[in-house]
């Protein structure tokens, strides 16, 4: 796999070691900021990553990475006394969405998602047949028209299964996702937020279910379920995916804590709930999110590798996964039985990868 | 560094009995241990019970479990159903997974680490562009379906090398795999590394050595490339540990006798010793690799002191 835990191997937030004292070493007291809209180059470092807090961590203390980011981009957009921009301020979000609507990247990739997932709903749409209607006596030919990808091992239509295919397999993407990133951005929140023991019971929880390799994991959960939907496939990576998403959101909800505007909150009395919802999450979100587009593609194709070892989605269930597996054998007569899937699973994860490529770079304000 | 070194060793202690106990219990509970002593068929009842009380299974789980993590420290892995040793099965197993993991680490150092550097310096160039498009294409295909296509091209279709590897499995051989093994990872070394070289190329220091006229050459791999390799080094190492039990898939392809395949083999025929016992062996070489990681922060950089 296309392992799950490889996105982002940045130290743990807790290795930066920030304090709130520290973060403002000789920056102005919090009453001389213009509260509320920050000029663009100062807007909170909400990046991704959690190496980008580790480095942009210094808030207005101002590494010089930051300072020559904002003399960049206060050149852009001179406000009246060079301090924030003139006009309406925008959001982080309006702001990413803005740059997102002009990269070609995120154009074509989410145009190709909405392709899967429109196929995926309706995939009668763009082929008629049956993809179980298989004849024996056609097995392993090549392209002919009506039938342009060929036919597989058991004279199954290729196109017709690789089409239906997308179903199941962005039913498995998008299901677990879901998941993960629930189940991990709360667990992870709240230890984040609350801190103490139970962050660092649940710290050495993900610690223990990062040391066992994914695909591993998979082959023993897996080969003693019998059941023949996705369920427990998804429920597999559920199960091995939260402790990434969590470490992560664990992070952004630590940085996040120590801004300015919750201690504000926290003074002016906000309950617990309350900063945590309206003040926190918005802001410690954008990461989660990078991640989650990113790991959908990866759990994509390791519900493909599960189903090439024998243990993940098995026949009649229509999948990628099981036919580039069972085209496998054949690779030396009729490669492409195997081809025409895998590139189909191979442009879905590709698509998956850059739209949270093009995300992150749009989130992230060191980027720019 | 010795107090360091110590309090990292105990913390490990949780992860591993944790890490241990999780597998054990995926094993042990939810599959039933003793059916694949009896083949194909079910065990009668009667045989089944004798069976589990031979090999105290009949225990309640946490007993068994600390039964067996007591034997695991004294180094007795148990015995496979087929009367051979874990500890002989490893044996043969880990050296072969040990060189497949080599060549393929190598293969992440050198080439990743080598684009990295070409494409950081170099950012925005047609170069760069066309690398960090091979590295998605390389990511976005399956491991699998890599192994095949090499497997099919360099080993049956051009003959330029052994489309399986011998049960020696010497270094020569386990070049593609190695290649395949690595990949993916491949493809991120070579992104982390140009992220990290890019970023840092406009630090002070850089400008610092430049102007004090140092050669570019020196510049880049005695300043530059030093202070951008910890992430590199962070992934490398947590790396280690997937590979060697990612290299179940690659091991298949090229029908490779390592740890790989009698994993394989030992959850199909439902071995629960062989499996215990050796996802025990990754997981604490997973934990060590990490310890290692650490403390090659201080040697790469020495602001970085462990007290």
């Amino acid at each position: 796999m296309p392992d799950t835990r490889r996105t982002h191997p940045g130290p743990e937030p807790e290795a930066g070691g920030r304090r709130p004292g520290e973060r403002l070493p000789g920056g102005p007291p919090p009453g001389d900021h213009p509260t509320g809209d920050r000029p663009r180059g100062n807007r909170p470092d909400d990046g991704p990553d959690a190496r980008d807090g580790a480095i942009a961590g210094t808030g207005f203390g101002g590494s010089m990475d930051l300072a020559a980011d904002e003399g960049r981009t206060l050149e852009d957009d001179p406000g009246p006394d060079g301090g924030g921009p003139s006009g309406r301020p925008r959001s982080l979000w309006s702001d990413a969405w803005r740059d997102l609507r002009r990269n070609p990247v995120f154009v074509v990739s989410a145009l190709l998602i909405l392709f899967l997932v429109l196929i995926a709903l309706r995939p009668t749409l763009l082929a008629s047949g049956d993809p179980l209607d298989c004849d024996l006596a056609r097995a392993q030919e090549g392209s002919r028209p009506g039938h342009p990808f060929g036919f597989n091992g058991q004279g199954c239509d290729v196109y017709t299964r690789t089409v239906h295919g997308a179903r199941t397999s962005v039913t498995v993407g998008v299901c677990a996702t879901l998941g993960v990133t629930l189940l991990g951005s709360v667990l992870g929140g709240l230890a984040g937020f609350f801190g103490g023991l139970w962050d660092a019971l649940l710290s050495r929880l993900t610690d223990v279910f990062f040391a066992i390799p994914v695909v591993l994991g998979g082959l023993v959960l897996l080969s003693v379920v019998t059941s023949n939907s996705v369920w427990p496939v998804i429920g597999f990576m559920v199960l091995l995916g939260w402790p990434q998403i969590s470490r992560i959101s664990r992070g952004a909800v630590i940085t996040a804590k120590q801004h300015d505007y919750v201690q504000a909150a926290r003074a002016l009395g906000a309950s617990g709930p309350r900063m945590l919802l309206r003040h926190i999450a918005p802001n410690a979100i954008a990461p989660v999110i990078v991640v989650a587009t990113i790991a959908l593609g990866t759990y994509i194709a390791l519900e493909a590798t599960l189903s090439y070892l024998g243990v993940g989605l098995k026949p009649p269930t229509v999948s990628w996964g099981i036919d580039i597996s069972s085209a496998s054998p054949y690779i030396r007569n009729a490669p492409h039985m195997l081809l025409w899937p895998a590139g189909a699973l191979a442009v879905t994860v590709l698509a998956f990868i850059m739209l949270g490529d093009a995300v992150r770079d749009a989130l992230d304000p060191k980027l720019r | 560094m010795g107090r360091y070194v110590i309090r990292r060793l105990l913390q490990m202690i949780p992860v591993f009995a944790g890490a241990t106990l999780l597998i054990f219990l995926m094993v042990n509970v939810m599959g039933d241990p003793v059916a694949g002593l009896c083949g194909e068929r079910a065990c009668d009842p009667a045989t089944a019970a004798r069976l589990k009380a031979e090999f105290g299974l009949d225990q309640p789980v946490w007993k068994q479990y600390l039964t067996y993590m007591g034997n695991v420290l004294t180094g007795d892995f148990g015995t496979a159903f087929n009367g051979q040793e874990v500890t002989e099965l490893m044996g043969t197993a880990f050296p072969v997974t040990v060189r497949l993991t080599l060549v393929a680490i190598l293969f992440e150092v050198v080439i990743g680490i080598a684009l990295g550097v070409v494409t950081g310096l170099r950012r925005g160039r047609p170069a760069d562009t066309g690398v960090l498009v091979a590295t998605l294409v390389v990511i976005s295909v399956p491991t699998f379906v890599t192994g095949l296509l090499l497997q099919l091209l360099l080993g049956v279709k051009w003959g330029w090398t052994d489309p399986s590897v011998s049960s020696e499995a010497a270094f020569g051989e386990l070049v593609v795999p190695g290649l395949v093994l690595a990949s993916v990872s491949l493809a991120y070394v070579t992104r982390l590394t140009r992220t990290s070289i890019a970023e840092n190329r406009r630090s002070d220091y850089v400008r610092t050595a430049v102007a004090k006229g140092l050669p570019r050459r020196r510049v880049v791999t005695r300043h530059l490339l030093r202070n951008s390799l910890i992430p590199v080094v962070t992934f490398i190492g947590t790396d280690i540990g997937a590979l060697m039990g990612g290299a179940i898939v690659t091991e298949r392809i090229f029908n490779i006798h390592g740890v790989g395949y009698q994993l394989y083999q030992g959850i199909l025929r439902q071995n629960t010793q062989t499996v215990v016992g050796f996802v025990t062996v990754l997981v604490l070489v997973f934990l060590v690799a990490n310890l290692v990681v650490d403390l090659l922060y201080a040697v790469l950089d020495p602001r970085i002191r462990y007290a």
